[in-house]
């Protein structure tokens, strides 16, 4: 198990450095338009030939990449201070507080997640620029993907809350946010990691699911949910094998994310 | 109903306030002059108001009135009349033979006891897990596979997971070694004392697979083009149709809260306490 972690943080790391420098692999820029060459094969100049619209398959899967894999994890660290902040504050402080915060979590639970993206999604304006579209889409993933995190943040801080030492800590006339701060949120720490990696794949996913559907980042910025869509355009399963690489990039890299977690910290 | 109420709330709140609200592409028609637009905007600050946007919304709904489509021209309640058999039969087709392949492969990964199957399964399952649904669906048209599996699909690798995860972590406990060591049979060990201590478990998880399986009817409806109300939520998605996706995202939220509550109860259910 260590090393296919090893191996996926190998992964990680490299997919992460391609895709930071792509001009160091494909000189082509991901909007470029290669009018001559449409729907071309691979290439010494075009690593995975080019789209329907002559653009660098390479460059966009990279930069595609880099929008991914820039902003998911940033929509995670939203979503996961978030909950950190609700479920620990809630948990620490227990009782009335708990119950109200908790049900509040609950009733965000019980919302259908892709249902309100895509309303929300929808409600933007049509002229919205494409860097407007990728941030708003990946800010909304953060403000709505804290919930799950938050009910385990907040049973983790009600065990916390209860040891010992936060009694000895107490007893020493620590209290409120001191408390909080150097008792209770360092040893939540772990677990709110565990839940930061389990956010990057999911809100990856549900990125790709928007972009398939046509809702996600717009053109011509690429993004893994655009570069997705365009397996709907090939001709059957037997399209030719290049066509395939986002997918295969894809799927190499969510499930190096959930091997990164052991599986201590993986839900059941 | 009160969270089911709030739920709506809720989602027509995150609607309300998301930037764009109240714009209407036709705002964006050069041939129009600018009264017309301005006709348009005026049209659109009836919705303005949150809380008479709200308000007017559930006092219609209390009527049965469930407004009108602004991009289909139907009336809301229609077009969910229409479309929610479609869903039903495919999230019904969908849960059950999802949970059928994925508890069996759970039980026969369990029952071998040989590493190679847990092995196979288990990078089987990682890689479906690693698909969103809606590539799925691309990769069944693709491949001409029949649209109404699709959602097994999508379901499987979950309840394959969750419950390989408990049935193995299950018949590690001492009363199931005390069972084995009298010399039970294998079957009789799971049916008489794996199962019973799994089930609560379970049907947890059952309440969670309904609300899983209505969000992944999107992008499967919109990409095998199944007329349910998932392809209604993506065709009122691209169309800007707020109000249809308001009352499509309250009907998704109370099928989620009755799976939950229903999920619940069976679990305090006196048979599965004793359990």
């Amino acid at each position: 198990m260590k090393v296919l972690r090893a191996l996926a943080v190998a992964m990680l790391m490299i997919v992460a450095a391609a895709s930071l420098f792509p001009q160091l692999i494909t000189g082509a820029s991901y909007a470029r338009q290669f009018r001559e060459l449409p729907d071309s094969p691979p290439s010494r100049q075009h690593w995975l030939g080019t789209d329907d619209l002559g653009r660098d398959r390479l460059s966009r899967l990279l930069y595609g990449t880099r929008v991914s894999l820039l902003l998911a994890p940033a929509a995670a660290l939203l979503a996961t201070l978030l909950a950190a902040l609700i479920g620990g504050i809630a948990g620490f402080e227990g009782g009335r507080t708990e119950k109200v915060v908790m049900g509040a979590t609950d009733l965000f639970l019980s919302l259908p997640w892709l249902f309100l993206l895509i309303t929300v999604r929808a409600a933007m304006p049509l002229n919205v620029s494409p860097g407007a579209s990728v941030m708003i889409t990946f800010a909304l993933l953060g403000c709505l993907g804290w919930a799950g995190a938050a009910r385990v943040i907040c049973s983790a801080a009600r065990s916390v809350a209860g040891a010992d030492f936060i009694l000895l800590a107490r007893a020493s006339g620590d209290g409120g946010f001191r408390l909080l701060w150097r008792h209770v949120l360092p040893n939540l720490r772990p677990i709110v990691l565990a839940q930061f990696w389990l956010s990057v794949p999911a809100f990856i996913l549900t990125e790709a699911n928007l972009g398939v559907l046509g809702l996600g980042v717009s053109e011509p910025l690429p993004s893994w949910g655009s570069l997705l869509k365009d397996l709907g355009t090939f001709d059957g399963i037997s399209a030719s094998v290049w066509q395939f690489a986002p997918l295969l990039l894809f799927v190499l890299v969510v499930s190096s994310f959930h091997l990164v977690l052991t599986s201590e910290e993986l839900p059941a | 109903m009160v969270l089911v109420l709030l739920g709506g709330f809720a989602g027509a709140l995150l609607v309300r306030f998301a930037p764009g609200f109240g714009t209407d592409d036709a705002e964006l028609d050069s041939r129009l002059s600018s009264q017309s637009i301005q006709s348009i905007r005026r049209a659109n600050q009836d919705q303005a108001a949150f809380a008479t946007f709200y308000f007017r919304y559930l006092g219609n709904l209390v009527r049965g009135d469930l407004g009108q489509s602004r991009t289909l021209q139907q009336p809301v309640a229609q077009l969910l009349c229409e479309r929610f058999p479609a869903t039903l039969k495919l999230v019904a087709l969908g849960l059950g033979l999802g949970w059928f392949l994925g508890v069996s492969f759970a039980i026969a990964t369990i029952m071998a006891r040989a590493a190679y199957l847990d092995v196979v399964t288990g990078l089987f399952v990682g890689v479906l897990l690693c698909l969103p649904a809606s590539v799925l669906a691309l990769l069944f048209v693709l491949a001409r596979l029949p649209a109404q599996l699709l959602l097994a699909v999508v379901i499987l690798p979950k309840v394959y997971r969750y419950s390989r995860n408990l049935l193995v972590s299950s018949a590690a406990l001492p009363h199931v070694l005390t069972a084995r060591a009298k010399g039970l049979g294998e079957w009789r060990v799971l049916f008489w004392h794996i199962f019973p201590t799994v089930a609560p478990q379970f049907v947890a998880l059952a309440g969670v697979c309904v609300s899983i399986a209505f969000t992944a009817a999107i992008p499967v409806e919109a990409l095998c083009d199944i007329p349910g109300i998932g392809q209604l939520a993506w065709k009122a998605a691209l169309g800007r149709d707020v109000s249809l996706l308001v009352n499509l995202t309250l009907l998704v939220t109370l099928i989620t809260v009755v799976g939950n509550s229903a999920s619940d109860l069976l679990k305090r259910s006196p048979s599965l306490e004793v359990a």
